[in-house]
């Protein structure tokens, strides 16, 4: 479960690199003007993707200044929501959805896999600073069960082997394959497909 | 069974390609812009004969949510707003939606932006489908380039704009009012009801907030008729779903079917039938995590519509199906989805934000048999002190799944409980508070 902790050590400043500048200005043209307001959890996002995937102090306030906003409503959005980390997570973040559709389906065995191969506890780096794991609510991919994000891909339908190869390509820094480790096409029933057979593209 | 001529989303498992040169060969945006001629009225009319029901969970009929927005645009603009922050555990139907078919959605984002008159759509889409929002936006760049978006979108003489707005892994962003507030750029927090958004909603503007299938569905409804969408499934809850059959079955999947269709065939038909045969099953979650269980005697002849399910005291929800089969304690499955409330619970009432960490630590002594006899009553008190005093249905939804426990399985968990009270026990039961309040780097 996550628990937002503050990491201890921070960065003095933060600024968005010139890239990202640009980024931002064609984020906040989405909204109507006077609620810049709006950009703040995509800037959160660009912020994570610039800083090694986490969010120091400094960006929370360099945010609210940038957008105009409190620093305290920044703040409050950094920490409510889950998806922003405040301390430092591995190159590799591996999130494992443990609720219960894929907690029936055996979830319990990927986390052993991880907490053999990457770390005891969540959100503690890997002997080689390269991955890190955490558990995580449901991630919405319930019917290719057991599954697991990791960065921004889903890797699904997994088993206690396949999960096992996974961690060791990321242990060695590379990056496997995503998608369903069953081969099943989508979500696709993986035998006997009821439906949808004759249908041609028009 | 519904025939494959008959199903909406042709490209449910990817067999032909996302990109809008197949979704047009699938026929999406044809004569879109001769519907859109017909007029707003007209558009309203037919959903509303269509007697499509909100796909979202509430099953909120959608043609006469469309009817709220004021009929003139006053000095304030109005928004059109759709939920894709599908996180209810057990669905994941909106993600192939988003996927496969993100024309039907785009196309459907033109017909109910055109019904409420609004030229700004927002869609918010969970952080986690990343690459969901990458595939949707590459989508919507498409349909800008063939200007059926836009300025004059389509030649219909309507603008509209759509926009992705990520949100941040928040389940209580699925409820519109919080994911307004999200979409503010606040923490997800439910706004008191009234006022609705139809008229005072995003930026205090008129705003209609719908799921991602129910605006996918409505291309189609205008194209083939109301007529025939109606004549699919039962009165009262027409036309397809899409179902997502998830936990101890052979062949877990998405597919898509009829409104009414029977439970059994879904799981024996469709999903391979449930793991060590039909007799091993246990217990079934017919609607996403939220809806109360359903026994194995009920699972025998119900069928999956809205009306039907709540008449068996459960819900259609968002036709999330999640079998669980005898190989399973129930309890513990039960106490997992207490501990997703508890994470999940925004914290804003009392009665939720206490509650849900209470179901959870209860649940959980009742699993590791160290609950005494009057917990079992006590849970349930604690599960009617939640039900309706909260802002937002997350209450409900928390409750609702502990009360089905404790409604079809009270024997089997009366056999477990013949603890001692804790507090005769040692004072430091470590699951007797919130296990991280205990860790000391976390305190």
């Amino acid at each position: 479960m996550s628990i937002k902790k503050i990491s201890e050590t921070q960065p003095e400043s933060f600024e968005f690199s010139k890239d990202n500048l640009q980024e931002t200005e064609n984020i906040i043209k989405q909204y109507p003007k006077n609620r810049k307001a709006s950009a703040v959890l995509a800037l959160l996002y660009l912020v994570q993707k610039q800083h090694d995937n986490w969010i120091p102090l400094a960006a929370i306030k360099y945010v609210a200044k940038f957008l105009e906003i409190p620093y305290i409503q920044v703040y409050e959005v950094a920490t409510f929501y889950s998806m922003f980390n405040l301390a430092p997570v591995g190159k590799y973040f591996v999130q494992v959805c443990t609720t219960t559709p894929c907690m029936i389906r055996g979830t319990n065995k990927v986390l052993d896999v991880c907490k053999k191969h990457i770390a005891k506890n969540q959100n503690e780096l890997s002997k080689n600073k390269l991955c890190s794991w955490t558990e995580v609510e449901c991630l919405g991919s319930c019917v290719s069960a057991p599954m697991m994000q990791i960065n921004q891909d889903y890797f699904e339908d997994l088993d206690e082997q396949k999960t096992e190869e996974i961690i060791q390509m990321l242990l060695n820094d590379k990056f496997p394959k995503p998608g369903s480790y069953r081969n099943r096409k989508n979500t696709a029933p993986e035998k006997g497909r009821t439906t949808l057979l004759e249908v041609k593209n028009a | 069974m519904l025939s494959d001529e008959d199903r909406i989303f042709k490209n449910l498992y990817n067999d032909f390609g996302w990109d809008i040169k197949s979704a047009v060969a699938r026929g999406d945006w044809s004569q879109t812009k001769e519907l859109i001629s017909k007029g707003k009225d007209w558009i309203v009319k037919e959903v509303k004969e269509s007697e499509l029901r909100g796909r979202g969970g509430a099953g909120f009929p959608t043609g006469l949510k469309f009817s709220f927005a004021p009929k003139q645009v006053g000095s304030r603009p109005h928004y059109l707003v759709i939920n894709a922050d599908e996180s209810e555990p057990g669905t994941c139907k909106d993600r192939d939606i988003l996927r496969f078919e993100p024309q039907k959605l785009i196309e459907g984002c033109l017909f109910a932006g055109y019904a409420i008159s609004a030229h700004t759509c927002y869609i918010y889409i969970r952080g986690e489908y990343f690459r969901e929002g990458q595939r949707l936006q590459e989508a919507i760049n498409q349909a800008y380039e063939k200007n059926f978006l836009g300025k004059n979108a389509c030649g219909s003489g309507w603008d509209l704009d759509i926009y992705l707005h990520y949100g941040a892994g928040s389940y209580i962003c699925g409820e519109e009012t919080a994911l307004l507030e999200s979409l503010e750029g606040k923490k997800g927090l439910p706004r008191l009801k009234p006022p609705f958004p139809a008229l005072v909603g995003l930026y205090g503007c008129p705003t209609i907030v719908n799921n991602v299938e129910t605006i996918a569905v409505v291309p189609t409804i205008l194209r083939r008729g109301a007529k025939w969408f109606a004549s699919l499934g039962k009165p009262k809850n027409t036309g397809t779903k899409i179902f997502c059959i998830s936990g101890n079955v052979n062949n877990p999947c998405n597919v898509e079917e009829e409104m009414g269709v029977l439970l059994k065939d879904l799981i024996e038909k469709h999903a391979g039938g449930v793991i060590g045969g039909w007799n091993n099953l246990q217990a079934v979650i017919p609607g996403g995590s939220s809806m109360p269980l359903l026994p194995k005697n009920i699972c025998e002849t119900i069928t999956m519509d809205f009306d039907s399910l709540i008449k068996a005291k459960s819900g259609l929800g968002t036709a999330g199906v999640v079998v669980i089969n005898k190989d399973q304690d129930i309890i513990n499955c039960m106490a997992r989805i207490a501990k997703f409330y508890k994470h999940e619970s925004c914290g804003q009432c009392t009665p939720c934000r206490e509650g849900c960490g209470w179901m959870w630590r209860v649940l959980e002594r009742m699993a590791k048999r160290d609950a005494t006899y009057k917990e079992i009553d006590l849970l349930y008190d604690v599960t009617k002190q939640i039900e309706g005093h909260t802002i937002c249905a997350f209450g409900e939804g928390a409750a609702w799944p502990v009360q089905g426990l404790l409604r079809h399985f009270r024997k089997e968990i009366e056999k477990r409980c013949h603890g001692e009270p804790i507090v005769k026990k040692s004072p430091n039961i470590p699951y007797l508070i919130d296990q991280h309040l205990l860790e000391k780097d976390s305190a």
